[in-house]
């Protein structure tokens, strides 16, 4: 690959060519803030935070976009690009609740550490700001379009992680809006709640319902972790307070799904703590199930299966194995089937 | 005085437009004919010499953009931007309305130069009776075989101002909502549907047939030298003659506005003139003697842009003025980035704070940062331009805004 020199802050740098100016800060160190890139997105260039200065050029252009050229002279963190960063960053802030001392995304809110990075305590644009409903319609996602800054990057993950294309936009200028067809609540629209939208989502507009309230970012202990719901193996981060789950967030670096989760993984682990889970094997006697022992319930299937097996022949005897389980023990499941029930009657629920 | 130079709308009133015989005996698709015996690198060349600059108003050279199609792509198009949608224009339409035969013959000879067998001309949503006539001059073409195996198809816009931006217009014709992708890719390597795209504006594509019979020099030698040809004018507002008018580069705003114009209207005053739309910078009178060629409007801090001469008298108040255009502002973002989505709700905010005599000095200051932001980082040319009125007035009519503020 052909490699491109150019300047940034003074340092030289070397690049592949066909970066953008952003990746190739990146890869000299140099970070340049940004809420609508996402790197496992489509670039879309609509936030203009990240916005740099290119000698020669009067525009300030976006840097999440545009490709190196060679002999570039770059400045990200020039005064120009400085006052452009302050203003936009004041320009959201206008039309924000700043509800943060009650907002979950409260430590994790990108909005908020650029305000921090650059000092914006507050807006001179303070005027109208929007008033929309906040759709908790559904259990799993609350959604408070006050709070958007219209990044997209929801829509893209929608669109582009999981394939549904629920997200799009509505109106125009100050009132355009993320929103579903027909701008109806989650829970009316096409949404299959896999929550992508809300692992994306740099601000608090879009958060998972069940750990409102329940404990600040920094308060969560994180314990990465395998899904246990199927057989793909994607990998999570339980989010655990006081020893309890409280939610599941997902990281770019998952090695199976990345950031990617369906409903059951992200929203369906309240399980876990639930007090009628059940903990020991039930055995039924006398009409009533009662907790046992592994090693009885065990045996108990170990008899009753060579009964079977004996009054009955092997074709008594057919197994149905799910994609829930891991391949190690569908393997299990299918030996056992051949080498101790010996028959072949074997099926599982994906073959269908 | 300058006198009036009339190569786009030569043959205005002086043919039937219905009719392509008309437009035939006058000498129409030589150009084309002459351009299709002429290499594709020829015909590109031959355009960059004439230093015909795009006359939507980015003045970009018309031949260099055309160079940036690969010559080895297998699929490209020509479009056509037909969406005038800055008030106060109507030059477009009276270019097609009295002419569409040129208008078809001059995307043909940009279809021969990058290979494109498709063109497409997006006309303005509030324009349905010049479909039905581009329709018919279209059908027409083709029954009478002039324009080859070059298809043309009309498309119409929903009157949205953003679709004259060519990203957003080609996302309109692609069917998505209006509004413009990033550059680069620019539509010379990726345009519609991702293809080599070539847009150009109606006035520009006008100009080729005779560019290419009478030679690049021949055009090169008329008006200013950095922007040659004429300019469609069209002049509105408190002006004697409310005209359209077609004049070499080198014309003057004082001979726009007082020998063509008439001069203001009832003998009045003058106060200011916008030029090149609704984004336009104002300029006041002291500026008056300068040519309207791009260069010279952009070293006085204003814009040619589509050539709409808006002019205002004594009597109008600019803060008044300035607060409807911030409004249209507002209205017309298409709201996919920040600076331009907020910044115009603002700035309008602001304005409209000032006229009603609530702003302050502060307000002020606020609104000159912010618009001098606006034209550094928004996303496209709607949200870069859209401050110059403002920052326009504060340079040449403060005393205005003073006048209204609240005294602290």
């Amino acid at each position: 690959m052909e490699l491109i020199k150019l300047k940034i802050n003074g340092k030289d740098v070397e690049t592949l060519a066909g970066s953008t100016i952003l990746q190739a800060a990146e890869n000299a160190g140099i970070n340049i803030p940004r809420l609508c890139y996402v790197p496992d997105l489509s670039p879309m260039g609509q936030c203009r935070l990240c916005v740099v200065e290119v000698e020669g050029n009067v525009l300030l252009p976006a840097s999440c976009v545009t490709p190196v050229t060679p002999g570039m002279v770059v400045h990200t963190e020039s005064p120009a690009v400085i006052e452009a960063r302050r203003i936009i960053l004041e320009l959201l802030i206008a039309n924000h609740p700043l509800d943060c001392m009650t907002c979950d995304k409260m430590g994790d809110c990108r909005l908020a550490d650029y305000a921090y990075q650059y000092g914006v305590k507050g807006s001179r644009f303070v005027g109208e700001k929007h008033n929309y409903a906040v759709d908790e319609s559904n259990p799993f996602i609350i959604r408070n379009l006050n709070k958007c800054i219209q990044c997209g990057a929801c829509v893209r993950a929608c669109e582009e992680i999981t394939g549904k294309d629920n997200l799009s936009y509505m109106n125009r200028g100050y009132n355009r809006k993320v929103t579903t067809a027909g701008d109806v609540p989650y829970v009316d629209s096409d949404c299959v709640f896999c929550g992508q939208c809300v692992a994306v989502c740099p601000t608090g507009a879009l958060t998972e319902k069940q750990m409102h309230g329940k404990a600040r970012s920094w308060e969560l202990q994180k314990v990465r972790t395998t899904c246990p719901f199927c057989g793909t193996g994607c990998s999570f981060d339980l989010c655990v307070k006081d020893n309890q789950i409280v939610g599941v967030t997902t990281s770019p670096d998952g090695a199976v799904n990345g950031r990617a989760l369906c409903v059951k993984g992200r929203f369906g682990w309240d399980f876990v703590n639930n007090n009628r889970r059940l903990t020991t094997p039930l055995i039924k006697r006398n009409g009533n199930f009662e907790p046992a022992s592994w090693d009885e319930a065990i045996n108990l299937i170990a008899d009753r299966l060579s009964e079977v097996k004996n009054k009955y022949g092997s074709d008594s005897f057919a197994a149905l194995s799910s994609a829930r389980c891991t391949n190690e023990e569908n393997y299990l499941m299918q030996k056992f089937t051949r080498g101790v029930m010996g028959t072949n009657n074997v099926d599982h629920c994906a073959r269908t | 005085m300058t006198e009036e130079q009339r190569i786009v709308l030569r043959n205005a009133d002086n043919i039937d437009p219905e009719k392509i015989e008309d437009y035939l005996q006058t000498g129409g698709y030589q150009g084309l004919e002459k351009a299709r015996s002429m290499s594709r690198a020829d015909l590109i060349a031959e355009i960059k010499k004439s230093n015909l600059r795009g006359r939507g108003g980015a003045a970009f050279n018309c031949g260099l953009k055309w160079s940036f199609v690969p010559a080895d792509a297998k699929v490209t198009y020509v479009v056509c931007n037909f969406d005038e949608g800055e008030p106060g224009t109507y030059k477009d339409r009276i270019i097609v309305q009295k002419d569409p035969q040129q208008l078809l013959e001059g995307m043909a000879i940009c279809g021969h130069a990058v290979n494109a067998k498709q063109g497409y001309i997006y006309c303005r949503g509030e324009y349905p009776y010049v479909v039905d006539l581009l329709n018919r001059a279209i059908d027409q073409a083709r029954s009478k075989g002039v324009l080859g195996d070059f298809s043309i198809e009309v498309r119409m816009g929903g009157g949205a101002y953003v679709c004259g931006e060519e990203s957003a217009l080609i996302e309109s014709i692609e069917g998505h909502r209006g509004e413009p992708r990033f550059k680069p890719p620019f539509p010379g390597v990726s345009g519609l549907w991702g293809k080599p795209t070539v847009v150009n504006n109606v006035e520009t594509f006008a100009n080729l047939p005779q560019i290419v019979l009478n030679g690049a020099e021949w055009f090169a030698a008329i008006g200013a030298p950095k922007y040659p040809g004429t300019k469609v004018l069209t002049l509105t507002g408190d002006v004697e003659n409310r005209v359209f008018i077609e004049v070499p580069t080198t014309a003057t705003l004082r001979e726009v506005i007082f020998d063509f114009g008439g001069g203001v209207k009832n003998g009045s005053k003058f106060k200011a003139v916008q030029v090149g739309g609704t984004s336009g910078g104002f300029i006041p009178e002291l500026l008056l003697d300068t040519s309207i060629d791009f260069d010279s409007m952009r070293s006085i801090g204003a814009t040619l842009g589509t050539g709409a001469v808006f002019v205002m008298d004594e009597t109008r108040d600019i803060v008044d003025i300035v607060r409807r255009i911030a409004e249209f502002f507002k209205d017309e973002s298409c709201g996919k980035c920040n600076p331009c989505r907020e910044g115009t709700f603002r700035c309008c905010e602001i304005m409209t704070r000032i006229n009603k005599g609530k702003g302050t000095a502060q307000d002020i200051d606020n609104m000159t940062r912010l618009g001098k932001v606006m034209e550094r980082v928004c996303l496209c040319g709607l949200g870069q331009a859209s401050p110059s009125p403002i920052l326009t007035t504060l340079q040449y009519f403060k005393h205005e805004y003073e006048r209204k503020l609240l005294i602290s």
